[in-house]
This record gives C-alpha cells, sequence and structure tokens, in this order.
C-alpha cells in the first residue's frame, strides 16, 4: 500500500486512520450523510491529493477545498491592471513564477512578456529591490501577492527600501487575508461546512487568535495543521472529536511551529505598512469586506497604484469571469472540480482558463494532476 | 510560495540590512532574518534552522522538523519549484 512507504510513521497512521474511522461512526457520518471538513490552504489540499488523504480517510468525511491559495484568487481586473503597470515605458515588472500564467481579460503576464513588456520572473521581494538598485534608470515594480505568510515579506521590503532612499521602486499591492473570506463562507447560505483544518503557515505569522470567531460566533471547530500527512490526519481527528464532544475550540496541532500569538516583528511591520482596505476583490468569491490590505500615505510613495495611478478607486468596475469557468463553484465547495465543463478540455494546467488550474494548490490542478493516478490505482 | 523550504543559516551576510546567508538543498542565497531575531547577536543565528518563506526567514525549526519538511515538500514537488524559482531570480539579477 502507498502510505506504507510514504509515511513516516505507518503505524501511527494507521491508528489515526482507526480513530478517525471510529469517531465518524460515532457521530454517523457516512457516504450519504458526511461531514464537511474545509481545508483552507492551498497546500493541504495538494497534499490531500498527494497523499490520497481522501481516499484514505472513510467516505464519511468529505473535504471541501478552500480558498487558500492566494494565486487561484486573483481576479482578473488585478491581472489587467499589473499588465497595464507593465507596459508602461521604463518599467521593470518583477513577479513570481507562479503568477505569470494566471488569465487575465486581455491577456496574462505571460503573453504581456511575449509582446514585449519587460517583465521579470524574481523569487523574493529581495531581489526586486536589488534589480532596482542595480538599475535605477528604470522604475522597478514588484507584484506583491499571497496572504498573511507573504504579507511581511513586502512590508520589510518597503520599510528596507524607505531606509535607502531608493525612489524607483514600488509595489503593486494584492496582499489579502485569510479570516475575512472564512467568514464570508461561514454567512453564504449554500454552505454545509461542519468544520475547518486552518492554515499552518499563515497562523505561523498571525498566531491562532484570529480564528476565535470561528469557535465563538459560528460554533464551528478548527484545528491549525502542520503539512506533514500524519499532521493531516491528526487535525481530522481533532476536528471529528470536537464534533463528537459538542465542543467548537480552536485547536493547534502544529504548535511546534505556529506561536498562539504569531511572529511579533511581522506582526508589527505590516501594521506599519498595510492598512486593510474597504473591500477586495476575490475571484470566484466577489468583493469581500476588509478582506484585501492597502499601503499606508507615509509609504505612498512605493505605491505602484499612487505611482501609475491605477487600481482601486480609478474606474472601479467589476470584471466578469471567463465564459464556462465554475471557479466560484468549485471554491464555495458546491461542485466538484470534473463537474466543470471546461475540466481537462478548455482548461488544463498547459492552457488554464480560470485560476484553480493555474497553481498546483488549487483544486482544479490537483484533480487533475492526481485525479487520473487514483483511479488507476483504486482499478 | 505559500509552504516556504527550511534552509540553515550559515553566514551573516548584511548586519544592518539583517541579512543573512541561507543554505537551502545546496543553494546558498541571502535571506532577511528580522522575524525571527530576539534580543540577541545576529551572529547567533549560524548554524540554526529556518523555514523560508520568498527570501524571509519566518520560523525557527529544529534540525529534525527541517528534515522532515524537507521530505514532504520533495514529495509534493514543491522543493524543487522553489530551488527552480532561486536560480530563476539568480539569472533574473544577472541579466
Ligand atoms: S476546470 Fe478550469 S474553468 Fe473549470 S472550475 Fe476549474 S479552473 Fe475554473
Amino acid at each position: 500500500m502507498r502510505y506504507a512507504e510514504e509515511f513516516r510513521d505507518p503505524v501511527a497512521a494507521k491508528g489515526v486512520l482507526a480513530a478517525i474511522a471510529r469517531v465518524a461512526d460515532q457521530i454517523g457520518a457516512s457516504g450519504e450523510k458526511p461531514v464537511h471538513i474545509m481545508e483552507i490552504c492551498g497546500g493541504h489540499t495538494h497534499a490531500i491529493f498527494r497523499y490520497g488523504l481522501d481516499k484514505l480517510t472513510p467516505p464519511g468525511i468529505e473535504f471541501i477545498h478552500g480558498p487558500g491559495c492566494p494565486v487561484c484568487v486573483l481576479p482578473m481586473r488585478r491581472i489587467d491592471e499589473c499588465v497595464e503597470i507593465a507596459e508602461r515605458p521604463g518599467v521593470i515588472m518583477t513577479t513570481f513564477g507562479d503568477a505569470m500564467r494566471v488569465p487575465g481579460q486581455r491577456k496574462s503576464l505571460l503573453q504581456a512578456k511575449a509582446d514585449g513588456a519587460d517583465i521579470r520572473i524574481v523569487y523574493s521581494p529581495l531581489d526586486a529591490l536589488e534589480l532596482a538598485r542595480r538599475h535605477p534608470e528604470r522604475e522597478v515594480v514588484f507584484f506583491g501577492l499571497g496572504f498573511e505568510t507573504t504579507t511581511p515579506s513586502t512590508a520589510l521590503t518597503i520599510l528596507q527600501a524607505a531606509a535607502d532612499g531608493l525612489g524607483n521602486f514600488s509595489i503593486f499591492c494584492n496582499h489579502i487575508t485569510l479570516p475575512p473570506p472564512i467568514k464570508a463562507l461561514l454567512d453564504d447560505p449554500h454552505m454545509v461546512l461542519d468544520g475547518f483544518v486552518g492554515p499552518g503557515h499563515v497562523s505561523m505569522v498571525i498566531g491562532t487568535r484570529p480564528y476565535d470567531f470561528i469557535a465563538r460566533d459560528y460554533g464551528k471547530p478548527i484545528v491549525v495543521a502542520g503539512f506533514e500527512p500524519l499532521d493531516l490526519l491528526q487535525s481530522v481527528l481533532m476536528v471529528l472529536e470536537q464534533i463528537r464532544d459538542g465542543r467548537a475550540e480552536v485547536e493547534n496541532q502544529y504548535a511546534r511551529v505556529v506561536p498562539d500569538d504569531g511572529n511579533p516583528v511581522s506582526i508589527a511591520a505590516c501594521a506599519k505598512v498595510y492598512e486593510p482596505r474597504p473591500s477586495f476583490e476575490w475571484r470566484g468569491l466577489g468583493e469581500i469586506d476588509a478582506s484585501g490590505l492597502r499601503i499606508r500615505t507615509e509609504y505612498a510613495a512605493f505605491d505602484a497604484e499612487v505611482k501609475f495611478g491605477v487600481g482601486y478607486g480609478k474606474g472601479h468596475r467589476a470584471v466578469a469571469e471567463p465564459e464556462g469557468c465554475r471557479c466560484g463553484e468549485v471554491m464555495t465547495g458546491r461542485i466538484k472540480p470534473p463537474a466543470c465543463p471546461q475540466f481537462g478540455k478548455g482548461c488544463t494546467p498547459e492552457m488554464p482558463l480560470g485560476a484553480l488550474m493555474v497553481s498546483s494548490e488549487g483544486a482544479c490542478a490537483a484533480y487533475y494532476q492526481y485525479g487520473g493516478l487514483r483511479l488507476e490505482e483504486t482499478a | 510560495m505559500c509552504l516556504g523550504i527550511p534552509g540553515r543559516i550559515v553566514e551573516i551576510a548584511d548586519p544592518e540590512r539583517k541579512l543573512a546567508i541561507v543554505e537551502v538543498m545546496g543553494v546558498r542565497r541571502p535571506v532577511n532574518v528580522a522575524c525571527i531575531l530576539m534580543d540577541e547577536p545576529i551572529d547567533r543565528l549560524i548554524g540554526t534552522w529556518a523555514l523560508i518563506h520568498v527570501g524571509f526567514a519566518m520560523s525557527r525549526i529544529n534540525e529534525k522538523e527541517a528534515a522532515l519538511t524537507l521530505d514532504v515538500l520533495r514529495q509534493l514537488g514543491e522543493a524543487q519549484g522553489e530551488i527552480e524559482a532561486m536560480r530563476a531570480s539568480e539569472r533574473t539579477l544577472a541579466s
């Protein structure tokens, strides 16, 4: 059996799986009446597919794949705006490689690069800053995106640029925060969630307290989890035990990396540089209140939206998703990826139509990559 | 990008900018260590392990945790992706 080789501790994994089956039984979860557990983080989605955890756990447990992949939830309009900045004369646009193929309404960054825009892939905003130092005659812009895990990196980069007095560096800020969309999902009348597996690395930065509202106001359990398959199984078991015992608490399975209070240096740097936007658009989920961050006016010199006059407040208008794309329904757990008519036809990882196909953390790409493999194995 | 990767701090490059040289699967690159620095001299970090996200050390981890995390990242294909991203960035800076 595959998991015998890949679980670091197969005996422990067997034990946890047996406990999961037992508790699932105790709460009456079955294939017809499953418990719905959302893993919020795209990294967890990837791990669940890679290790086939959805197949190892009993049919009474259904995983709903959450909105926790920052590339997947980038709306088309922001890609369009990024392309618009990149096409200005004198600009070098820098970005993480993941964002290159996200479709915009006009084109992706990859297409814009092919059409002549100077777009370069960097591993870190620090490298974008270094590029600005080396090219004082050019305007270097960094396409900042990501959840709380990467937000401190751009905040600290801006603070460094300010300390160095660099005038040719700015950030096109698309940072988003995780608690608001969870609240939006919980407020959605279609939602059937019974509990959450919380993100590990986002929580390493913000701690576990920002999730208190999930337990307190919505009565749902949440367990912050690590990335090893055994971590994930243990966290699922902890969620099920809470359901069985009628508890709703924030528990921390990943305490070896996640302090309950988060990382104080990161939190302070983010508070200094960023403030919440009134609202921000998420692909598939629409505008969500206070879910995005913008650069404070004190640091406006490093804000590409201010520098180039694009973005929120400038001709604000929602852009429709690509035709036939059902990303929104996948993201809210209403349909599974193969139910989208474009899945594997008009939409593949090589030529993504929707954003859930772009990154290995997107639910559609994970299904595409691992779906066939698992079918062969069960055959 | 979101999962990060464990690396070992091998050298301090620029104490004022809080930059250290970190070795990740044999690749060395500058990493900002501000977030894991407590009230201690920066050289104390040499030899320790941290989770590195897009060029920033975000959490201290021990060697055992580092090895386990690397295994998972290799199996997910993310470790190779991170290393490739670091190399691509080197090429960008050289251009
Ligand atoms: S298959 Fe493509 S278009 Fe359909 S939901 Fe997934 S990402 Fe969107």
